[in-house]
């Protein structure tokens, strides 16, 4: 087991540098130029060139690169062209807003669309199946700048229980954490509930005409555990491949609620950034992107022996 | 319980609240702050931030007046020698005197980047601190302009640095944000593009005079500013209608209707002048290299549907045909009169067939990505490809037509023939610092003119001394300017803000700043 987790964590490394070489090559061959943006709009070209040769970018481009895998590997990000700001730093502040609103997202997630998926297995082509099929669309179809609008004028303009922007952290107290972080988080719940409902509805459906479920019955186990012991377990596996994908996919993609409730998060620093053609913060966000990918893939993967103890590793 | 619930969360909301300083204004203003040195960069969020932490020697008041700020000066006879003299009290946020060796550094990197700071030092025979308080400035030859240039309000002001930070070069940018303005930065709360705070200069001394324009006495009323940016402006139209912000500094006239009904806000224009939108042409390459051919372009334009389409509501723009701005001093419509009336269309097919245009396509780059931008090249576009214009226009992002603006190569090769931006009148209303009226080839501003005329002219309103015989030169420049099709003008427009009914004493100034400013309890 800890010789796998070492051989995943290992192989982390060739994967992150082909993502190094591939986003360093894609960014140059972008038009744009960060020296514009920094010198405004009354700016020359001979003024351009100068900033350009005082940022490095006018050296030949496997020196730029050379030069910014030496920082990787001593651990330094590089500084913000635009801001002069150190990119890890600019990271640090804003990475956890988009943690904090990812896991109380999936965490609300789980606790509505498990029972969900469930009873809608459960209650097979009746009306609560209907009912949850029917949320699940919708919450799957509606964009979230559509739902995030509806709940600020329902939940914050119109009844003022909770502020329509802003992010407050943990170290506030869990009063002003949770009602900063509730609508943004309950907003891409409906996303992440409508997908995982699904899967476990799907999973369960399948589970529950498997012959052991019959014996289970047979032998007069309670319907509450042949659902939850005999059946969820069993389709866990996938259930928790999309639990895992959807909290990646969930830290790469927070832009548009980062946005629409104004949380300074990773999602708006990436987009504002590559607005700016500002390399080192982009090179560090897409770098950060995947290696928390490669992080939770290992995470499932090591979690699924618990559910299935079949598998080893 | 829900109650309970509410009442614990609402509760734990009021105390964050009251964790921030007694007298906070919370502004969204046109966009992030990330660039903080203001000499490097002509960006306007830049600008803003500067005038809260930094002086300025000089200041226009509201009729574009230089008027004493840090210094009250002297001009000697012959007009040659200008001697600045520091007024008692003013001190760095570090605790040190401001000095004249500090003015000095200062002028001195600021005059590497401004293009007004470029001629003056051209004709600067000695600039020195003659003592801690006295800065003398000796010219070889009279430059009536001197003090306009030195009180600019926008693109770039000289403000004064501690001379530590000014002896850096000046394509360099400084990270000691030390000033001796009315505001301190707090460094240790700023996160670029998302926040930033300022706290009240408790030593700061204002003048004794009234607030009036960029001049006057800067007296702050208020604990702290804190700008927050905000990615979407509806979000910034929530926040104010929930009163978690005091002030957006620019709103979309279709958002407009949101906010007016609301009896605590208030929505109104700011600055009188606001901004000029105007179109410039590539002189190197076909088909604008050919001076009827430019005008054509001129007189195929009308200003109104451009406006329209930009702005909507009339209430906000002005159809203007001055190039140096109208409200501005050298305000002047000589030349514009198709683009004001909109009745060129047949001037512009006349002169495209005595040119002999022969179709080359116009590149027009069109930004999609800044709201103030992306309306005007689809009207234009149209506007020129009535008059028999071949119009190309491709639609980009803003960072993609800032790059490829400065490539001199031909259009079909990643150049390009047009595109469109918009200036802060004061930025424009000075000939010597407008960029459009650069006329020397390769060093002038995108578009590189080759304009010998537009140099004399230039050199003839250095020369005019008193306002009528300037005004006598900038409407030759006017003329000229026009002729040779170095912009054309499409039009000025000011956006409307909106502030809550506790904020009050705004200066109406064309850089919004927030000295005076009040906020009731």
């Amino acid at each position: 087991m800890f010789g796998y987790i070492l051989r995943r964590i290992l192989a982390v490394i060739p994967v992150m540098l082909l993502v190094a070489v591939f986003v360093f090559l894609l960014l140059r061959l972008t038009p744009g130029d960060p020296a514009a943006i920094l010198a405004g709009d009354m700016t020359t070209p001979a003024k351009l060139e100068n900033i350009r040769e005082a940022m490095g970018l006018n050296e030949p481009l496997h020196i730029q690169f050379a030069k910014w895998i030496g920082q990787l590997a001593r651990g330094d990000l590089g500084t913000s062209l635009i801001s002069s700001t150190p990119v890890s730093s600019m990271i640090a502040s804003r990475i956890g807003p988009t943690l904090s609103i990812g896991v109380l997202t999936i965490l609300m997630s789980v606790a509505l669309a498990i029972p969900m998926g469930v009873l809608a297995a459960w209650k097979h082509r009746k009306g609560a199946d209907y009912v949850v099929m029917t949320f699940s669309v919708l919450g799957f179809s509606v964009p979230v700048f559509v739902t995030g609008y509806i709940f600020i004028l329902i939940f914050s303009l119109k009844l003022n229980w909770f502020p329509v922007q802003g992010y407050a952290p943990l170290s506030q107290g869990l009063g002003a954490f949770m009602t900063h972080a509730f609508l943004p988080a309950l907003t891409l719940t409906t996303i992440y509930v409508a997908l995982i409902a699904r899967m476990t509805r799907a999973n369960m459906l399948e589970v529950l005409g498997e012959d052991y479920i019959r014996t289970a019955r047979a032998k007069g186990a309670s319907e509450r555990r042949v659902l939850f012991r005999h059946a969820l377990k069993n389709a866990a596996v996938p259930i928790l491949t999309v639990i895992g994908t959807g909290f990646a996919l969930l830290i790469g993609g927070v832009v548009v609620t980062e946005t629409v409730f104004n949380i300074p998060g990773i999602g708006r620093l990436t987009v504002d950034a590559i607005l700016a053609r500002d390399y080192p913060v982009i090179q560090a966000m897409i770098l950060l992107t995947s290696f928390l990918y490669v992080l939770v893939n290992l995470v499932i993967d090591l979690s699924y022996t618990f559910f299935d103890p079949r598998i080893r590793y | 319980m829900l109650k309970k619930l509410t009442a614990a969360l609402l509760a734990s909301t009021l105390m964050t609240g009251a964790a921030w300083a007694e007298k906070t204004i919370t502004a969204v203003m046109h966009s992030g702050l990330r660039v903080l040195d203001p000499i490097m960069t002509t960006a306007h969020i830049t600008r803003n931030h500067a005038y809260m932490i930094y002086d300025v020697l000089l200041a226009q008041d509201s009729n574009f007046e230089p008027q004493p700020q840090m210094a009250d000066w002297e001009i000697s006879e012959d007009k040659k020698t200008y001697v600045f003299t520091l007024r008692d009290g003013l001190k760095f946020h570090d605790g040190a005197p401001v000095t004249a060796a500090d003015a000095v550094a200062s002028l001195n990197r600021w005059a590497q980047n401004d293009t007004g700071g470029q001629v003056i030092m051209d004709r600067t025979e000695s600039l020195e601190a003659t003592d801690d308080k006295t800065i003398t400035w000796t010219l070889k030859e009279p430059f009536a302009p001197m003090l306009t240039v030195l009180s600019k309000q926008s693109a770039i002001p000289p403000f004064i640095m501690p001379a530590r930070v000014a002896e850096q070069p000046a394509d360099e940018t400084v990270t000691d944000y030390t000033g001796s303005g009315p505001f301190i930065f707090a460094e240790e709360e700023f996160q670029p593009g998302v926040s930033v705070t300022y706290r009240k200069n408790p030593d700061y001394v204002p003048r004794d005079e009234p607030a009036d324009g960029m001049a006057g006495g800067k007296v702050v009323n208020v604990d702290a500013v804190k700008w927050v940016t905000m990615g979407d402006i509806q979000t910034a139209v929530n926040a104010i209608l929930s009163g978690e912000i005091d002030y957006i500094e620019v709103l979309q006239v279709d958002l407009l209707p949101l906010l007016e009904g609301d009896p605590n806000l208030t929505v109104e224009v700011r600055e009188p002048v606001g901004y000029q939108t105007m179109a410039r042409l590539n002189f190197l390459h076909p088909p604008f290299d050919d001076q009827k051919i430019r005008q054509a372009a001129l007189y195929a334009i009308s200003q109104e549907p451009v406006l329209a389409a930009m702005a909507g509501n009339p209430e906000y723009y002005t159809i203007c045909g001055a190039i140096l701005g109208c409200g501005a001093p050298l305000e002047s419509p000589t030349g514009a009169e198709t683009l004001v009336e909109g009745n060129g269309i047949d001037k512009a097919k006349e002169l495209l067939e005595e040119a002999g245009y022969d179709g080359t396509p116009v590149v027009l780059m069109a930004p999609t990505d800044v709201v103030t931008l992306a309306a005007q090249p689809v009207v234009v576009a149209q506007q020129l490809r009535d008059a028999g214009f071949n119009v190309d226009m491709q639609q980009m992002d803003w960072q993609t037509l800032v790059t490829r603006r400065a490539s001199q190569s031909a259009p079909a090769d990643g150049g390009w023939n047009i595109f469109i931006t918009n200036w802060l009148v004061p930025e424009i209303s000075d000939p010597i610092s407008n960029p459009m009226l650069n006329g020397s080839g390769d060093d002038a501003w995108f578009g590189w003119p080759t304009d010998e005329k537009i140099e004399e002219l230039k050199a003839e309103f250095i020369a005019a001394e008193g306002d009528e015989a300037q005004k006598e030169a900038g409407e030759k420049i006017q003329q000229h300017a026009i002729d040779n099709v170095l912009l054309i003008p499409l039009g000025q427009y000011g956006f409307p803000q909106a502030r809550r009914n506790t904020i009050t004493d705004m200066i109406p100034s064309p850089v919004p700043v927030f000295w005076n400013m009040n906020k009731a309890d």
